[in-house]
């Protein structure tokens, strides 16, 4: 190909994988690198408030009878604060990265079902806005984050704060749903040829395995917030003892859900780990394989330990020994994991930049969380500290040590890719090491205060139950942590602006995402890349590749392949930008808090919801009707006409 | 010089599991199915609590679900022939057979009218009466958007631009209507065949 020919192309490329300008245009976006970037930053702006409402939290507590807050609005601060990191921070964090490198890695053009993912994005906005105005006007949810019934019956909570947490749970579980069936198609079907399922980098495992365990495990949420809505509005009576129905029912289905979700947090988390740790040793990973193994016997066994979150709500005795044997085997895919990665930088030389300190503090943080975590598996144990801060503790270690260190350190990794420009490794240490030492300080006394019978969710203690220094401390420690994230902020802050310049593989990193420019243009790639091994950029003869040619440039096509080896299918045209997406998800928006107030609104709400959805998926270019009706049958002239 | 590879002589759709959005509907099928499943336990869950089941009311009268198991059953046949017609890449046959299609999913509706007033038990009545119209409610809801889904689809065949996709879209409209008719197979035996076990 000529130079010259090469620059009409990528001038085409452009034109036809851009957005479009203005406003409009703006949120009309399925570029997957926008509405990734817009997914990571609108749950990182989620993760600062869920972080002020824990500092009001530490405040309140860090004296004996402490006055900042009164019960009633400590109850929503918690409640919210739990929901927020959750369903807000946790979960959309680890899918925004997905949205935006998924594509890159397989070395495809675009996300599958590029609409769907912009729907997505703006349901998990509108539904982030409504919960936290809900709590400004002194509506937010305050049954805790998993709003255990009776406690959400309307007999006990009469007030429109329960409707508000389940119909968010609703919202919410909507995003992730259609978010991981794009994220699970893209990578069975998008892959460029040559990456056949044992040439996928790690993190895209991982993605692919949360993706399913989130079409597994959320509609156990969503049937569960749907039927309290319902008993809450309609009168039914499924989780109403007097009249046949169980609140255990309630708790079942809620961690049915409640459980695998804490793999689906810390399983991508797992798969940037393996990432960032074969670039910083310069070494392929050790144990491909048993890695991707323990990614999936990880997602089975999530699923079957569920009801240790139960062991104090009086279920059968035999059936509560399974779920303790089930609970400490997770322990051993995790074992398994940490030696690999043990191994990987035992037989490489790890460089330190800030995303390894990350790194190396998972390893800390999380062997503590997890140690606490088989601890807790045992019925006894569980007993004496449940619903003390020792649990509170616990999950924090479990799931900041687990997924927040990674997901920081990713997001340090990542970031030349996404805006082309380097973080400041010293700003960037200062804040690694006031988070680290502000976590710790903040989270390891809890463990004590736990032990020392200390209950969660009280709003004030007395003086003499000693527990004061203790608090002071974790109090103060979630000042310092507060300090590192600013530091963090105002790091990515100023390299936006002035940060060195970093190319296209400013890591010397082996995988697609590091084969384009940094940031990636609207294409992604041109020509594509195809790969020979997992580490392509790595192999000595990389540049003898082949490329892949002859995809159009005036439509959005994309390369489809086969699900197992990636070899040649065919092409498929997706979807241009739409402002559609954004209007449907209005439409929905109204419906569902409408439904809150009255049950007609779930059915008069779904008329607009109808007419947007025809509109989304209406097409707007292809062959006249009635030349389609003539050529396309049997005994038609199809041929000649398509080409 | 870079060696390469041109795909401009490949076809520009597929069918079943090679095409992208077949992925894309069997990953809201597995969604859904879940949801089947866990209002299912949840039914099955509350039946082992109650020493009767249904508690206190007659179970629901077998005519009109029978009858409207009948009609989803007959529906199979419009259904395969529609999805052999986009398969074949027959427009016209398509057309012709979606259009029946709709004609069995209208009288399926109007069938499952009458099924909610032959149930004996109101939803508020108690837990029994409420899982009962939550599994016939959802599987509702499913039939009720799907056959709006292949309304539209049937008007964009005869109005919308035209994209030989749309015969992809149109075979795996006709593999969710198998989900909504399979579906039902499950939620006919807890609804009306369980509460006469006992």
């Amino acid at each position: 190909m000529s130079e010259a020919r090469s620059v009409d192309q990528h001038a085409a490329l452009t034109a036809t994988w851009s957005d479009r300008p203005g406003f409009i245009g703006w949120l009309s976006s399925v570029d997957h690198k926008a509405i990734g970037r817009r997914f990571l930053v609108t749950s990182f702006t989620f993760f600062a408030a869920g972080g002020l409402l824990a500092v009001i939290m530490r405040l309140q507590l860090a004296r004996p009878g402490g006055t900042v807050v009164g019960p009633d609005v400590y109850n929503q601060v918690f409640t919210v604060h739990g929901t927020t990191m959750m369903f807000l921070f946790a979960v959309p964090a680890m899918l925004s990265m997905a949205i935006y490198l998924v594509p890159l890695m397989v070395g495809a053009r675009s996300i599958a079902f590029p609409r769907l993912v912009a729907f997505g994005y703006y349901m998990f906005l509108f539904g982030g806005v409504f919960l936290f105005v809900a709590l400004i006007v002194n509506t937010g949810p305050d049954n805790g984050w998993f709003s255990y019934v009776p406690l959400a019956e309307s007999r006990y909570s009469p007030t429109k704060r329960a409707d508000v947490w389940a119909q968010f749970i609703t919202f919410s579980e909507l995003s992730t749903l259609v978010v991981s069936v794009s994220i699970a198609s893209t990578i069975l079907k998008l892959r460029t040829p040559g990456m056949s399922l044992d040439r996928m980098p790690l993190f895209v495992w991982a993605m692919l395995i949360v993706s399913i365990m989130i079409m597994f495990a959320m509609p156990a949420v969503m049937l569960a917030s749907t039927e309290l809505i319902l008993d809450r509005l309609v009168q039914t009576r499924i989780f109403d003892p007097p009249r046949g129905g169980d609140a255990l029912l309630w708790q079942h289905l809620f961690w049915f859900f409640g459980h695998p979700e804490v793999y689906i947090i810390f399983l991508p988390a797992q798969g940037m780990m393996s990432m960032l740790l074969s670039t910083y040793t310069k070494r392929a990973i050790i144990g491909y394989l048993a890695l991707v193994l323990t990614l999936t016997s990880t997602a089975f066994l999530g699923f079957s330990v569920w009801a240790h979150h139960m062991f104090a709500a009086g279920i059968p005795q035999f059936g509560a020994s399974l779920f303790t044997v089930a609970s400490i085997m997770i322990a051993l895919p995790t074992g398994v994991q940490i030696f690999c990665w043990i191994a990987t930088i035992w037989n490489g030389r790890l460089v330190i930049r800030t995303p390894a300190l990350y790194m190396l503090a998972f390893f800390v943080v999380f062997l503590i969380g997890g140690m606490t975590g088989v601890m807790l598996a045992v019925i006894p144990f569980d007993q004496q500290v449940h619903d003390t801060f020792f649990v509170v503790a616990h999950f924090h270690y479990v799931l900041i040590g687990g997924a927040v260190f990674p997901l920081l350190g990713a997001v340090h990794y990542w970031f030349p890719k996404f805006t082309g420009r380097m973080l400041s490794e010293r700003l960037g240490t200062v804040a690694f090491v006031l988070f680290f030492i502000g976590f710790n300080a903040a989270f390891f006394p809890q463990h004590i205060l736990g032990l020392y019978g200390m209950p969660r969710r009280i709003y004030s203690y007395a003086a003499e139950t000693g527990w004061g220094p203790l608090n002071l401390l974790s109090t103060g420690g979630a000042g310092v942590m507060a300090l590192g994230i600013v530091a963090y902020l105002l790091n990515v802050i100023t390299s936006l602006r002035s940060g060195k310049a970093a190319g296209d593989n400013p890591w010397h990193a082996a995988t697609l995402e590091w084969a384009t420019a940094s940031p990636p243009p609207p294409y992604n790639f041109d020509p594509i890349p195809t790969v020979g091994s997992l580490y392509p950029l790595w192999e000595p003869d990389a540049a003898a590749a082949p490329v892949i040619v002859g995809l159009r440039t005036d439509e959005r096509q994309v390369l489809v392949t086969h699900v197992l080896d990636a070899e040649l299918d065919h092409r498929y045209v997706l979807p241009d930008p739409s402002i559609w997406p954004f209007i449907t998800a209005i439409t929905v928006t109204v419906m569902f808090i409408w439904s809150i107030f009255s049950a007609w609104g779930a059915v008069y709400g779904s008329i607009p919801i109808v007419v947007a959805l025809t509109a989304w998926t209406w097409p707007r270019r292809g062959m006249a009707p009635a030349e389609a009706d003539r050529v396309m049958r049997p005994s038609g002239a199809r041929k000649a006409a398509l080409s | 010089m870079t060696r390469t590879i041109d795909v401009s002589h490949l076809p520009d759709h597929a069918f079943g599991p090679r095409a992208l959005t077949w992925w894309g509907t069997t990953g809201f099928m597995v969604i859904e199915g879940t949801v089947f499943a866990l209002a299912a336990a949840s039914l099955l869950y509350l039946r082992g609590l109650s020493p009767n089941w249904p508690p206190s009311t007659a179970p629901p009268s077998l005519f009109w679900g029978s009858l409207n198991t009948l009609v989803l059953a007959l529906s199979g046949i419009p259904n395969q022939l529609t999805k052999r017609a986009a398969e074949r890449e027959d427009l016209p046959a398509a057309k012709r057979w979606l259009s029946l299609c709709l004609v069995f999913g209208v009288a399926f509706c109007a069938i499952r009218a009458m099924e909610f007033r032959v149930l004996n038990v109101a939803w508020y009545t108690n837990a029994y009466g409420s899982i009962v119209w939550v599994l016939l409610g959802l599987h509702t809801f499913h039939v009720l958007t799907d056959v709006l889904d292949s309304a539209v689809l049937r008007l964009m065949l005869s109005y919308a631009p035209f994209k030989s996709t749309m015969f992809a879209n149109t075979s795996e409209n006709s593999l969710y209507w198998y989900f909504v008719l399979a579906l039902w197979i499950p939620v006919y035996v807890l609804i009306y065949l369980l509460p006469l076990a006992h």
